[in-house]
């Protein structure tokens, strides 16, 4: 009896050991792919039995198939080099303007008074409002796709960066008076700095916005990409292009997240927040 | 020439019931200055006045017979909350103030050791405790040298034991370096310990009430005798209210804010 439970003891502390020495990073990866691992036998075996119906939901493998098939021929790379050429030049465009007039608006008044209403009024314009006439200016190359990109990715980042200016504490511009600091080393030394958080949130939210509008925009017109693909699967009945584009949308979307969340954990290190002691 | 003199200064809000009013007052060089009073007499305003952060006052800040009237380098403050930059370790919230790199990193490190903070250089402000925290403030106010130096109510916020430790840090700066420091404070013992003259204020908006002198040499120990008598007398001139005195006890009473 003793004996027994000596032994139902020693395996519980070895068990409780090895959760303890299993590396933090690797338990995340590992918590976070539970569930989609179990989805996706669940969706294979359903599949395998037949309640899906293949030319409507083809199983993970013939996805996986058909995304094997355009590595192999090359084709692959063209769509995603130029997918992710007109997100980064969208982005890239998109959050610039922002932090210029973000900034200007959050830290000038009079700024504020001549340019948010404007600003507001437009936000209120869904973007792709916008695709005609972009069309109609620029025609349907380039140009018109990253514009609309840009516009999308314009005004999370704005907005983030103007509340995060405006959020600064007063008692920390207040050291930078006592110092006679000049508004550009006040504002590059507190404000920037202290506006930081808001305005990686404001970029991570605008990354988001910028992959659905390039999918956006390449649906429609566009003769290459990730969302034209899509077009492609829908056009030639092929269910297994279309949720390969998605899941390719669903990696290269997280993938792109993920380093931006890195860049922000690298940034705000010095943050002390609930998240940090995880 | 006085290192800092007030000319009838004056600074009121809310239709003259708040601020302070006719504040005269001089201080000579390494002169340790407190100023008392129950809240919302405006002592914290007139240190926001002293060093130019509030410009909205009448009358004249001259320090060494200059009239100023914006920040001024050879006024340096402490506030009352530390006001570290969270993003900067220690070492770099004390360089904060310095212009230029040159020597930067040495004079930020000498600052470290002389208010004690040696081997927590690289800790954000997150990692430090309140007192640390208000070391690093300390240094980065003296790092610029300057000749007064304001403090408000510093230590408010800390507990008995690091209060009295920073106090005792306070002084050994002002033997050293002979900083005139004009110290607001709510807190009697305070005052009596470090202060030479103390100036109460009182009413609302606050004017002086009274001036009073601490003849005891440095260092001063705080259970002393006459401190304790001196103590006294400033309670009652405190709560001595010729208009309503329930309704100044009573704030005297509330916590400063």
């Amino acid at each position: 009896m003793s004996g027994k439970e000596e032994v139902l003891s020693r395996q519980i502390s070895v068990k409780s050991k090895v959760r303890v020495q299993m590396p933090r990073k690797l338990r995340g990866i590992l918590l976070g792919s539970a569930i989609p691992a179990v989805l996706l036998v669940v969706w294979q075996y359903l599949s395998h039995i037949g309640v899906f119906e293949s030319h409507l939901m083809p199983a993970p493998t013939a996805v996986f198939d058909k995304l094997a098939e355009m590595v192999n021929d090359g084709s692959l790379y063209g769509h995603v080099g130029i997918t992710l050429y007109r997100i980064f030049f969208g982005f890239v465009i998109g959050v610039s303007a922002a932090v210029v007039l973000g900034a200007l608006v959050g830290y000038a008044k009079t700024a504020e008074h001549l340019l948010d209403p404007l600003i507001q009024a437009f936000r209120a314009i869904p973007s792709l409002a916008w695709v005609p006439l972009f069309i109609l200016w620029m025609g349907i190359a380039e140009p018109s796709k990253i514009t609309l990109i840009a516009v999308g990715v314009f005004f999370p980042v704005y907005l983030n960066i103007v509340s995060g200016i405006q959020g600064v504490d007063r008692k920390l511009i207040e050291v930078g008076k006592i110092y006679n600091f000049s508004d550009f080393e006040l504002i590059k030394r507190i404000i920037l700095p202290a506006s930081l958080p808001s305005f990686l949130v404001g970029i991570r939210s605008g990354l988001g916005l910028g992959w659905m509008f390039v999918v956006a925009a390449e649906l429609m017109g566009a003769s290459k990409g990730v969302g034209y693909l899509l077009v492609v699967g829908q056009n030639t009945y092929s269910p297994d292009l279309v949720i390969a584009s998605i899941v390719l949308i669903a990696i290269l979307g997280k993938t792109s997240d993920s380093l931006l969340k890195k860049l922000e954990d690298r940034a705000l290190h010095w943050q002390d927040s609930i998240g940090k002691k995880a | 020439m006085k290192m800092l003199a007030l000319e009838n200064i004056s600074r009121t809000f809310a239709n003259g019931s708040a601020g302070f009013k006719n504040v005269s007052l001089e201080a000579e060089k390494g002169e340790v200055i407190g100023v008392l009073g129950t809240s919302g007499c405006g002592k914290s305003t007139l240190l926001r006045v002293l060093s130019g952060l509030d410009q909205e006052y009448t009358g004249h800040v001259k320090v060494n017979g200059n009239a100023i009237k914006s920040v001024h380098k050879d006024i340096g403050i402490i506030f009352q909350e530390p006001r570290l930059m969270p993003w900067l370790t220690a070492l770099e919230n004390i360089a904060f103030g310095l212009k230029g790199a040159a020597k930067k990193q040495k004079q930020a490190e000498e600052f470290t050791n002389l208010v004690g903070l040696a081997g927590f250089e690289g800790h954000y402000p997150k990692d430090l405790s309140g007192g640390m925290a208000q070391r690093v403030s300390i240094a980065r106010s003296l790092i610029t040298k300057p000749e007064i130096l304001l403090l408000d109510e510093p230590f408010s916020a800390l507990d008995a034991f690091t209060k009295m430790q920073l106090q005792d840090l306070l002084l050994s700066i002002w033997k050293q370096y002979q900083t005139t420091m004009v110290l607001v404070t709510h807190d009697i013992d305070e005052a009596l310990y470090l202060c030479d003259r103390i100036i109460i204020l009182r009413g609302q908006p606050g004017e002086v009430y009274k001036e009073l002198t601490v003849q005891q040499p440095r260092p001063r120990s705080r259970g002393d005798a006459e401190l304790a008598r001196q103590k006294e007398e400033i309670l009652s001139f405190l709560n001595l209210n010729k208009t309503s005195q329930e309704d100044h006890y009573e704030k005297s009473n509330t916590p400063a804010k």
